[in-house]
């Protein structure tokens, strides 16, 4: 049977580079010297350190726990001791630094004790998010939101739950690989998915250009009914979760909405492959595999990395860098970040590690102005206008950019890619979401200090009024008490006022008078001769000024 | 420590630049603008090159006194682009100053005044051919005849001596070497009362439009569907320009076919063709959403035939074009395409 697929608006055909790093089986990474793994990897909040320094750890032991809801736990990716929690520098496009376990490892690479949990069939759903939780899982295929929270159907009736082996982005095959060598793996976790969210069927998504994935995965599943492996034509950025979803099912997420809300769940295939793990062999999340390729990098390959090994010991089991090695990739070459150095550690994000030469990238080159054609509206996977974004974030016209939906943007870059003009038209969005975010926590702050402001003043008004009150009450009982003692008073009154004009009126005659008045004509002269002096000494400094104002 | 660049994302960039664009552009233009040398003369390659030399010149000038790289937006070939089309627009037989004043107009306060390449609200070239309309309506109506319909028409070396010393060889005069457009004579002479039946058996006029020009405009459309082929050109535009207007001369043509010109008439004479792929999808002065660009295009049909109907003008296709110009940013705003995941009626 064909089945019917739908189309996404726009979207473009970038050149693959795919074939280089898809020459080896996946590698098992080294276990590195040192491993740093960051406290926060993913979208949600920190993990917080159980564990001391000097403290021995075993692989696969917890060394930080979630906090909160959007959260997961970071489990030590092999055995050793660690040596500090301080901040490193972490994966991130500024080159900032956060805290960080680091664990030395001592080579044995021994385990915690571990087991297969029960059958997944026996295990009661909320108790199978909460093993999945335990282990440490976020979604391996980009933002690495914690798995657990999306395999909760919350009250919805999932129908569908599409497993996401797309893989779009040029030069990236960790999923590729992952699915011609493992795909039972990734089959086991889907069934666990598919249990955990009781989806009626589960729709597996390969682009046509990694037809040896297609063929392993479907070889897998040919005795399923209800797992089926779709081909999809490729088209960047098809691994878009909305793309995706309008692809195979022709429905469309709304814009503030999540897939869950019309019965779908997107998962990456890595992902399902790390549930299986979790569940079926007991082993937390401590490593993933990785794409690491690029002409810059001398012999490209995807490896099963541990999370915290650094990028450099990493690029060193691939034979290191080249000598024009331009820049390096975190992700890739459409969305990915370019890093600022090497000393950077492996997180759960990390699909891909592009050490791209000049030939790999396009070099920068003169922007010109934008001529209007449009090219970059009919390539928009979600059908903005980015000439028109372009032209009011330039113009610092943000309120305009929202009324042209600039958060409906997924970044994709799609719009810079066949730009004319070579406008970066993802860095201006970026710049005018930073600018409006910016805006409005300005705002909220400022309308929190207005209402600290406001009640601060109805207090003081509060206790003003209050205090008048006491006062004009207190009077009133003096007043009722003693009405004799004032005709006096305003006899003393009328004496002090009076006595007052006296002297205010002496005080006047004098200050009248001048020490200049009634001279004589010898004192008249020195005075005039002392102001004519100082007149021809004004003179000069008056022109030096004025040479000094022309000079500025 | 090796240096990285950190660039932002993406890394990867297509093929297409401005300078590519434009000259696709070109290259669509040239087989129309051969076509035509061929068949009025001379006068049309002088027209071409003095518009260029005029086109370069103000550029490169405009560019030093507003202080703006002056090689990379003198290679960009916009400027090639608005020469071209005001050297084909121009009537072959032209003085060497009408040429020049048009074009300088055009790049000067057509372009340049406006901030340069991507911010003009016109058509520079239109701009200036409307200049010229309006301010030398003399020498603007003063066509030359075909080749074909006159005795062998001016050698290089004549046209030159017309263009620059508006001087003719002995024994020719202008009249000899000029009449009137088919578009024109069907005006004046369905003004006298004659019928289009009547006035189209007249040589001038051909299958389609003009004798000579239908085959001009042949081109220009061959030329235009190239570029949507190359995907310079959305369809948009050009579909809903040409098919306007070929709707509305069917709609009177119907009604009457003796007071109205046939839908092919008008499709294939005057600058219909050169207007609805050349210079009617210039994406700076025009619309830039789709469906923003079929009532940019359709609104240049519209125009278009009224002016040519009822207006003073016979031909309208740049006073239609340039008062979309107008209007563009306007229907720019009120046609948005819904964006994915929003609901359909969501703005205004």
């Amino acid at each position: 049977m064909i089945r019917q697929l739908w189309k996404f608006h726009g979207g473009i055909h970038p050149p693959q580079h795919k074939q280089a790093s898809t020459q080896q089986a996946i590698t098992k990474a080294e276990i590195p010297r040192h491993l740093v793994l960051p406290l926060h990897q993913h979208i949600g909040e920190s993990a917080e350190p159980c564990v001391a320094i000097g403290e021995h750890v075993l692989k696969g032991q917890p060394i930080a726990c979630p906090q909160g809801y959007i959260s997961a736990p970071i489990h030590a990716s092999s055995s050793g001791t660690v040596v500090a929690i301080e901040d490193r520098l972490i994966p991130h496009p500024s080159g900032m630094s956060a805290p960080c376990i680091v664990i030395e490892t001592d080579g044995e690479d021994r385990w915690i004790e571990h087991s297969p949990e029960a059958p997944y069939t026996e295990i009661e759903t909320s108790h199978l998010r909460n093993l999945i939780r335990n282990a440490g899982i976020v979604g391996l295929g980009g933002a690495g939101f914690p798995s657990y929270i999306k395999l909760n159907p919350a009250g919805k009736v999932i129908d569908t739950l599409i497993l996401n082996g797309v893989e779009c982005e040029p030069y990236m095959t960790c999923d590729d690989m992952l699915m011609r060598e493992n795909p039972q793996s990734i089959l086991a976790g889907a069934r666990i998915m598919q249990h955990a969210l009781q989806a009626k069927q589960v729709l597996i998504a390969i682009e046509d250009n990694k037809p040896l994935a297609y063929d392993a995965m479907q070889e897998a599943t040919a005795n399923d009914t209800d797992i089926e492996v779709i081909q999809v034509p490729t088209l960047y950025p098809q691994g878009g979760e909305k793309q995706l979803i309008k692809v195979l099912t022709g429905k469309e997420c709304p814009s503030d909405g999540l897939p869950l809300q019309i019965g779908i769940v997107v998962h990456n295939v890595a992902t399902a492959a790390a549930i299986h793990r979790a569940i079926d062999l007991g082993e937390p999340m401590i490593s993933r595999i990785v794409t690491v390729t690029g002409d810059g990098v001398r012999q490209p390959r995807n490896l099963d990395v541990p999370f915290g090994t650094p990028m450099q010991a990493l690029l060193d089991q691939c034979g290191g860098l080249t000598e024009d090695v331009d820049r390096i990739i975190m992700g890739g070459p459409m969305m990915g970040f370019a890093m600022h150095s090497t000393d950077i550690p492996l997180v759960k994000t990390t699909n891909c590690i592009l050490a791209a030469t000049k030939d790999n990238v396009t070099p920068p080159s003169h922007v010109m102005p934008c001529i209007r054609c449009g090219d970059c509206a009919s390539v928009c996977p979600v059908s903005l206008l980015p000439q028109q974004l372009h032209w009011f974030s330039r113009a610092r016209e943000f309120e305009k950019t929202q009324e042209y939906n600039l958060f409906d943007c997924i970044e994709c870059g799609c719009c810079a890619y066949v730009c004319p003009s070579n406008i970066p038209l993802i860095h201006y969005f970026r710049y005018a979401k930073t600018e409006i975010w910016a805006q409005e926590r300005e705002k909220e702050k400022a309308d929190l200090a207005r209402q600290r402001h406001d009640f601060r003043q109805s207090r003081i008004d509060r206790e003003k009024a209050e205090k008048a009150a006491r006062l004009a009450k207190k009077k009133a009982a003096l007043a009722a008490k003693q009405p004799a003692a004032d005709k006096k008073d305003a006899d003393k009154q009328d004496a002090i006022k009076a006595a007052m004009d006296r002297a205010k009126a002496k005080k006047e005659q004098q200050a009248a008078a001048k020490n200049t008045d009634n001279l004589t004509e010898a004192q008249q002269k020195q005075i005039d001769d002392a102001d004519s002096r100082r007149a021809a000494t004004a003179i000069p400094t008056a022109a030096t000024d004025d040479k000094g104002g022309q000079n500025t | 420590m090796m240096h990285l660049n950190t660039p932002s994302s993406p890394h990867f960039h297509g093929p297409t630049t401005i300078t590519g664009t434009m000259l696709c552009v070109i290259y669509a233009l040239l087989p129309g603008a051969i076509l035509y040398a061929w068949l009025f003369g001379w006068g049309v390659i002088i027209n071409i090159l003095l518009a260029v030399i005029t086109a370069l010149s103000c550029e490169a000038v405009m560019l030093k006194l507003r202080q703006r790289p002056v090689a990379m937006f003198l290679t960009d070939g916009s400027a090639l682009v608005t020469a071209l089309l005001i050297g084909i627009a121009l009537p072959p037989l032209a003085p060497w100053w009408l040429v020049f004043v048009g074009t300088a107009f055009a790049i000067i306060f057509g372009k340049h005044i406006y901030g340069g390449l991507g911010y003009n609200p016109f058509n520079p070239a239109m701009v200036g051919y409307v200049l010229l309309l309006i301010s030398f309506p003399r020498e603007m109506t003063t066509w030359a005849a075909p080749l074909s319909a006159n005795t062998g028409g001016l050698s290089l070396l004549e046209s030159l001596a017309y263009a620059f010393g508006g001087s003719l060889p002995a024994g020719t005069t202008v009249d000899a070497l000029t009449m009137a457009t088919p578009l024109d004579t069907l005006k004046t002479e369905l003004g006298l009362g004659k019928s289009v039946q009547e006035i189209t058996t007249n040589p001038i006029f051909g299958a389609l439009g003009g004798a000579d020009g239908q085959w001009i405009s042949l081109a220009f459309l061959g030329g235009g569907l190239w570029l949507m082929y190359k995907k310079i050109i959305t369809w948009h535009v050009p579909v809903a320009m040409l098919g306007t207007l070929a709707a509305l001369s069917l709609l009177f043509f119907a009604y009457d076919h003796d007071a109205y010109a046939s839908p092919a008439f008008h499709l294939f004479s005057g600058a219909a063709m050169l207007g609805a792929f050349f210079i009617a999808t210039d994406p700076v002065s025009g619309a830039t959403t789709l469906k923003g660009r079929l009532i940019f295009g359709a609104g240049v049909g519209i125009l278009a035939f009224v002016i040519r109907t009822w207006g003073g003008y016979p031909d309208a296709i740049a006073f239609s074009i340039l008062l979309m110009n107008m209007v563009a940013p306007t229907i720019d705003h009120y046609t948005r395409p819904r964006v994915f995941g929003h609901q359909r009626d969501s703005d205004g």
